[in-house]
C-alpha cells in the first residue's frame, strides 16, 4: 500500500539546512492502522505531508497503492489527493463559513461526484461519526469532538485508500480524544488504512504497529 | 462552475461591508458610463427630432464665385421651372433700425421671394406672407414675426400698421407665429424679424446687391431631396462654367451626419472618462482580491489538501472577483436608471427624454466582466499557486 525506500527531504530554515527525513524507508500494508510517532523535530509532519502527497521528497522513492509519485505534477499531486487520501488535521481545519454538510461535501465535488450521490455519501459518513443532528450547524457551532468528527466525516466520505490522522486528538481532551480514537479503532475494524501520527506514545500504543522517528530516521517499535 | 458561483457568493456575503466598499469603484464607474452616454444620446436623438421636424428636404446654396456674371432672381425663377426642383428662395439679411410712432428698436430684415415661407414652413398667424408681385414691383411691405409685432406696436395683429426700416416706410402685411421647436429658434427667440421682399431690401440697403449668393431650396412634394441636390448641382456647374468649387449645395442630411459625428465623438470621449473610472474599480478590486487571499490562506491549504487542484482554486478567487463586478455592475446599472429617471423629470420643460440605450448597457456589463477577469486573474493564480503546506501551516 504505502512503500517508502530511502527519502530524504531537507529545508533550509534561515541560514541552516535543516534534515527532516534522512533516508527513511517505511512499509505499510493495506487495511493496517499504523502510528508514526516521535518528538516535535523529528520529521514526522514531513513524513505525513509526504505520505499525504502534500510534498515532494528530494530523493528516495514512494509508491503509494503500487505507483510511483514522485514525478507526478501538481495537478496529479491534487487528482491523487483527491482519490486516495483523507486528512484528519490536529486544528481540524474545517472551512468556517460552511455547514457540517458542506465541509463534507467539499471532496466530493471536487472528485466531481454527482450531487444525489454527494448528499448519500455525506448522510453516511455524518451517520457514522453520529453527527446527523447537526450537519447544517457551522463549526463555529460546534464543539471541538464534534468538528473533529465532522473532519473525520470529510476523509471517510470521499473514500479514500488511506485515511492520515495528523494529531487527531492533540486538541481535544482525554475524554473526547479517545472518543476519536473509538472511531478510527471502528473505521479500521471496517478495513480502512489508517495512519496516525502523533507525538504521545498513549496513543500510538492503540495502533497495531508503532513507527518510530528520531530526527529524520525511522526505527520500528514493539508495542 | 455553479458551485464555484454559490461559494462566491457565499464568502462575498460573510464580508458585505467590505464588499460593497469594493463594488462601490465599479458601482460610480458603470453609472458614469451608462449615465454620460445616454445624456449624449438623448440630447442628440433631441437634436436629431427637431431637424427632422425642420424638413429634410431642404437644401441650402452658396455660391462663392461667380465667374464674372452674377446669378441672380432670374436665374432662381428660371431654374424653379425645371420640373425635378421644387422652390428656390433667397434670402439676405441686414441690420436695421425699426420705428413705429416712438418706439425704436433694431430689428433683422430678411430679403426673401414669396417660396421661402414654404421652404422654411413658416406659419402664418394673420395676413399672409410676402408674394411674388411684392417682389416684382418693390413694394415696401414687410411681414414680421410675432416678437417684432408685440415689442413695436404693442400687440400681434397690427396688419395694415406703417413701420420704419431705416428711415423707409413699409406696410405690415402679415405676422409670423414664432416658432419654439425649431432648430434656430434658440438664437432668434426674442429676436426682431421683418421679411421684406428681395428687390425692396436691395434699393434700401447698402451692402445688398443684386447677386444672390446663397439660396434655400426645396424639394416638390414626392421628389426626394437627393434627386433634386443631383439636378441642381447640374443646372449650377452648367451655369457656373462646370467649376465644382465655385459652389456648394448642402442638406439636411449633411448637418444631421455632422451633428452624428460630433455627438458619438463626444459619446465616446465621456465613455472613455467613464472606463478609466471602471479601470479604477477593477484595480480596487484586485487589491482586496489579494488581501482575500492572503486572509484565506489557510483555506487555500485546506482545499488543496482534500483534492482542490490549482484550475479548482483559481476559478473560485476568478469567479469570485467577476461575482463582486457584476454585482456592481448591475447596482450600477439600476443607479444609472433611477438617475436618468430623476434627471428626466427634473428637465421635463425641456421636453427631453433620457433613455438607458440596451447598447451601452451591454457594453457595461460586457466591460465589467472583462474588469473581473483581468483584474481577478492576477490574485486568483495568487491563490493558486500557494504550496498546501505552506498554506496548511500559515497563522496556525
Amino acid at each position: 500500500m504505502i512503500v517508502l525506500k530511502e527519502i530524504c527531504k531537507t529545508y533550509q530554515v534561515g541560514e541552516e539546512i535543516v534534515k527532516a527525513l534522512d533516508h527513511a524507508s517505511l512499509h505499510i500494508k493495506a487495511g493496517e492502522f499504523v502510528s508514526i510517532i516521535g518528538p516535535s523535530g523529528s520529521g514526522k509532519s514531513t513524513m505525513m505531508n509526504i505520505i499525504g502527497c502534500l510534498d515532494t521528497a528530494d530523493s528516495g522513492e514512494y509508491l503509494l497503492d503500487g505507483t510511483p509519485i514522485e514525478d507526478y505534477t501538481e495537478r496529479e499531486l491534487a487528482r491523487v489527493r483527491s482519490l486516495k487520501i483523507g486528512f484528519v488535521f490536529q486544528s481540524f481545519n474545517l472551512i468556517p463559513q460552511l455547514t457540517a454538510y458542506e465541509n463534507v461535501e467539499l471532496p466530493l465535488i471536487y472528485q466531481r461526484v454527482k450531487k444525489s450521490e454527494r448528499k448519500r455519501r455525506v448522510n453516511d459518513a455524518l451517520e457514522r461519526v453520529q453527527l446527523l443532528g447537526r450537519m447544517h450547524h457551522l463549526p463555529s457551532e460546534l464543539s471541538g469532538g464534534q468538528q473533529q468528527r465532522v473532519a473525520i466525516a470529510r476523509a471517510i466520505a470521499a473514500q479514500p485508500a488511506l485515511i492520515l490522522a495528523d494529531e487527531p486528538t492533540g486538541n481535544l481532551d482525554s475524554h473526547t480524544g479517545q472518543e476519536i480514537m473509538g472511531i478510527f479503532h471502528e473505521l479500521h475494524a471496517a478495513g480502512n488504512t489508517i495512519v496516525l501520527i502523533t507525538h504521545d506514545p498513549s496513543v500510538a500504543k492503540q495502533a497495531e504497529r508503532a513507527i518510530h522517528i528520531l530526527d529524520g530516521r525511522v526505527s520500528e517499535v514493539a508495542l | 462552475m455553479i458551485q464555484s458561483v454559490r461559494m462566491a457568493i457565499k464568502s462575498i456575503s460573510g464580508n458585505k461591508m467590505r464588499a460593497f466598499l469594493t463594488m462601490l469603484g465599479i458601482i460610480i464607474g458603470v453609472m458614469a458610463l451608462v449615465i454620460l452616454v445616454s445624456l449624449v444620446n438623448g440630447a442628440t436623438s433631441n437634436v436629431k427630432d427637431t431637424i427632422a421636424s425642420l424638413g429634410s428636404d431642404m437644401l441650402t446654396v452658396r455660391i462663392s464665385d461667380n465667374k464674372g456674371d452674377p446669378v441672380t432672381l432670374s436665374d432662381l425663377s428660371e431654374w424653379m421651372e425645371d420640373g425635378a426642383i421644387g422652390k428656390i428662395a433667397p434670402a439676405v439679411s441686414e441690420s436695421v433700425t425699426a420705428k413705429y410712432r416712438s418706439e425704436n428698436a433694431s430689428l433683422t430684415a430678411y430679403g426673401t421671394t414669396a417660396p421661402y415661407a414654404d421652404i422654411q414652413k413658416l406659419t402664418v398667424l394673420v395676413g399672409r406672407f410676402l408674394k411674388t408681385a411684392d417682389t416684382d414691383s418693390h413694394s415696401f411691405v414687410c411681414v414680421v414675426n410675432e416678437t417684432a409685432a408685440t415689442e413695436l406696436c404693442g400687440y400681434a395683429d397690427c396688419i395694415g400698421e406703417d413701420i420704419s426700416l431705416n428711415g423707409y416706410r413699409f406696410t405690415i402685411v402679415g405676422v409670423l407665429k414664432d416658432d419654439d421647436d425649431s432648430l434656430t429658434s434658440p438664437f432668434r427667440s426674442g429676436s426682431l424679424i421683418a421679411y421684406i421682399p428681395y428687390t425692396t431690401l436691395i434699393r434700401i440697403s447698402t451692402s445688398a446687391t443684386a447677386e444672390i449668393t446663397s439660396f434655400y431650396v426645396a424639394a416638390a412634394d414626392g421628389t426626394a431631396t437627393d434627386t433634386v441636390k443631383t439636378r441642381l448641382e447640374e443646372l449650377l456647374l452648367e451655369r457656373l462654367d462646370r467649376d465644382e468649387d465655385a459652389f456648394s449645395v448642402s442638406s439636411q442630411s449633411a448637418l444631421e451626419s455632422t451633428i452624428n459625428s460630433v455627438t458619438s465623438i463626444l459619446a465616446v470621449l465621456l465613455g472613455g472618462i467613464a472606463a478609466i473610472s471602471l479601470i479604477v474599480g477593477g484595480i480596487g478590486i484586485m487589491n482586496i482580491m489579494l488581501v482575500t487571499v492572503t486572509e484565506r490562506t489557510r483555506e487555500i491549504g485546506i482545499r488543496k489538501a482534500i483534492g482542490a487542484s490549482r484550475g479548482v482554486i483559481l476559478l473560485q478567487f476568478l469567479v469570485e472577483a467577476i461575482v463582486i463586478c457584476m454585482l456592481g455592475c448591475a447596482i450600477g446599472i439600476f443607479g444609472s436608471w433611477g438617475v436618468l429617471q430623476l434627471i428626466t423629470t427634473v428637465v421635463s420643460g425641456l421636453n427631453l427624454t433620457f433613455k438607458m440605450s440596451g447598447g451601452i448597457v451591454l457594453i457595461a456589463v460586457g466591460f465589467c466582466f472583462l474588469i473581473g477577469v483581468v483584474f481577478g486573474l492576477y490574485p486568483a493564480n495568487k491563490a493558486a499557486r500557494m504550496a498546501p503546506i505552506d498554506a496548511l501551516h500559515y497563522g496556525g
